[in-house]
């Protein structure tokens, strides 16, 4: 295949960047996207040029690295899949692909492709989590969890914090991000007592990171590698209506 | 740590970007139930002239005994604007949001999300402008051709200005999109969506929208073609 390739090159965070083209003569319709970008590296490496950052890590869909919006869409044309599980086959010879970061503020650009997401880590820091005693572990079937939950809380824990949604969302909002960890965490019995303040410490957290707000668009899900639904979003309101009513405060 | 100051109601709600939300969902249930009223009024064109300036005038009679001549429509319309202001305020701060939080926009541009979502800022700004039209043409009188007139002559002299009456479709259609969107999303708002409910609620808001839009639309299209004279 012959792919034609336009990739956003930025020094750093503060340089001006701005789309570079490069033509690939040799792309194997079987090579994953990222392994198409190695071959494009191992080109500029050899012609003594500065190759393309990019994040990456686990290469099977799992770890949320490899954040790039491939011709406007986020990990690319193939739904459920992120951009490392992405093959060229679904490219056509003589394409021309952009490529370029997410883009949003609170995910700035470092280099190339690569962006901070450390927002994420902060919203997570908020209230992402259960607070358990250390110690000797609960007997496991102690507390049961019903079938329904179990399973949606398992799907919403599928969320591999990639960023698509902040990626793909015209308001730049980390909603359904938020929502599957709020969802994850509050279906269970083990979420129970900081459900409220999860929800509104979470989302203050994201409001305060320069996120933008939900309009219920439904750009996010339709990125989303993992599928999480849309609809996650509206628990994640319930919860913070909730708590917003009954005047519920984390400190 | 820094304490979080323990604040009233209002700034909390108003304090966090699903709060706005929340704001614009219940202003938005108002201005829906208001509209579907409105439409509902409005059809008693078709059993003629008397009919109409009847209801015209009952409307202004209605409770007249505790609140006074046109006292509830006055509850009304200050229900309204209320809701219009915050609305508003909210969809504007919302917008700005928006706008802070991509500073840099992509080179090539996707098209994620519906049609209808992705129209709602511009589109509430055409309604927002129609409407102003709207009560300057039919309610004061201002812009008709038959300012003394009553509320049927009014409707009828306004809509034989062709260009009037397609602007008032446009707007129309403008509306539909703008429900279709915001009945579903306010549900979802206020939390009562879920992923078995969401397609049904999708197609029932799309459903809401377009029966109202052709409930208003009809008017026009009727008086343009001579229907209603």
């Amino acid at each position: 295949m012959r792919i034609t390739l336009r990739v956003w090159r930025q020094k750093n965070a503060d340089a001006k960047g701005k789309m570079e083209k490069y033509k690939l003569d040799d792309v194997d319709e079987d090579m994953s996207f990222l392994e198409m970008l190695d071959v494009l590296n191992e080109k500029l490496i050899l012609q003594g040029e500065d190759p393309v950052s990019f994040d990456h890590d686990c290469r099977e869909g799992i770890c949320g690295s490899c954040a790039m919006v491939i011709n406007g869409t986020p990990h690319g044309p193939q739904k459920n899949t992120t951009t490392c599980q992405l093959h060229m086959r679904h490219f056509k010879d003589g394409d021309t692909i952009d490529v370029e970061p997410w883009r949003a503020r609170a995910f700035p650009v470092i280099k190339d492709l690569v962006t901070d997401r450390s927002a994420f880590d902060q919203i997570i820091q908020a209230g992402g989590y259960v607070s358990v005693n250390t110690g000797s572990a609960p007997e496991a079937h102690a507390t049961p969890v019903d079938k329904v939950s179990a399973d949606d809380a398992f799907d919403a824990a599928t969320c591999i914090g990639c960023g698509a949604c902040v990626a793909a969302c015209p308001n730049g909002s980390s909603m359904l991000f938020t929502a599957a960890k709020v969802t994850h965490l509050g279906l269970l019995p083990q979420g129970q007592p900081e459900r409220q303040t999860r929800a509104i410490s979470m989302l203050a957290k994201q409001d305060e990171l320069d996120f933008g707000g939900c309009t219920n668009v439904g750009a996010c899900a339709e990125v989303c590698p993992k599928g999480i639904p849309l609809a996650s979003i509206s628990r994640l309101n319930h919860d913070v209506l909730g708590a917003t009513l009954a005047g519920a405060r984390a400190d | 740590m820094v304490l979080t100051q323990q604040r009233n109601i209002v700034t909390r709600t108003w304090g966090s970007s699903v709060g706005k939300k929340f704001v614009m969902a219940v202003t938005g249930v108002i201005f829906l139930l208001y509209v579907i009223a409105h439409m509902i009024g409005n059809l008693k064109i078709f059993f003629g002239q008397e009919t109409f300036d009847a209801y015209s005038e009952h409307l202004r009679t209605l409770g007249a005994e505790i609140f006074g001549y046109e006292g509830v429509l006055w509850i009304i319309r200050v229900v309204l604007l209320a809701s219009v202001v915050l609305h508003m305020a909210a969809a504007f701060s919302l917008w700005y949001k928006a706008k802070r939080a991509r500073p840099v926009g992509y080179q090539h541009k996707g098209h994620q999300g519906s049609y209808a979502a992705r129209t709602m800022r511009w589109g509430g700004v055409i309604i927002a402008l129609f409407v102003i039209w709207h009560i300057l043409d039919l309610t004061l009188g201002t812009v008709n051709p038959d300012p003394a007139g009553g509320a049927y002559a009014k409707l009828v002299a306004s809509f034989d200005r062709p260009i009037v009456a397609i602007f008032y479709i446009v707007a129309m259609v403008a509306l539909s999109f703008h429900i279709s969107h915001g009945l579903w999303s306010g549900i979802q708002t206020l939390g009562g969506n879920s992923a078995v409910k969401q397609h049904a609620l999708k197609s029932f808001s799309i459903v809401v929208g377009v029966v109202i839009a052709v409930g208003f639309a009809i008017i026009p299209v009727s008086v343009m073609f001579g229907l209603v004279r």
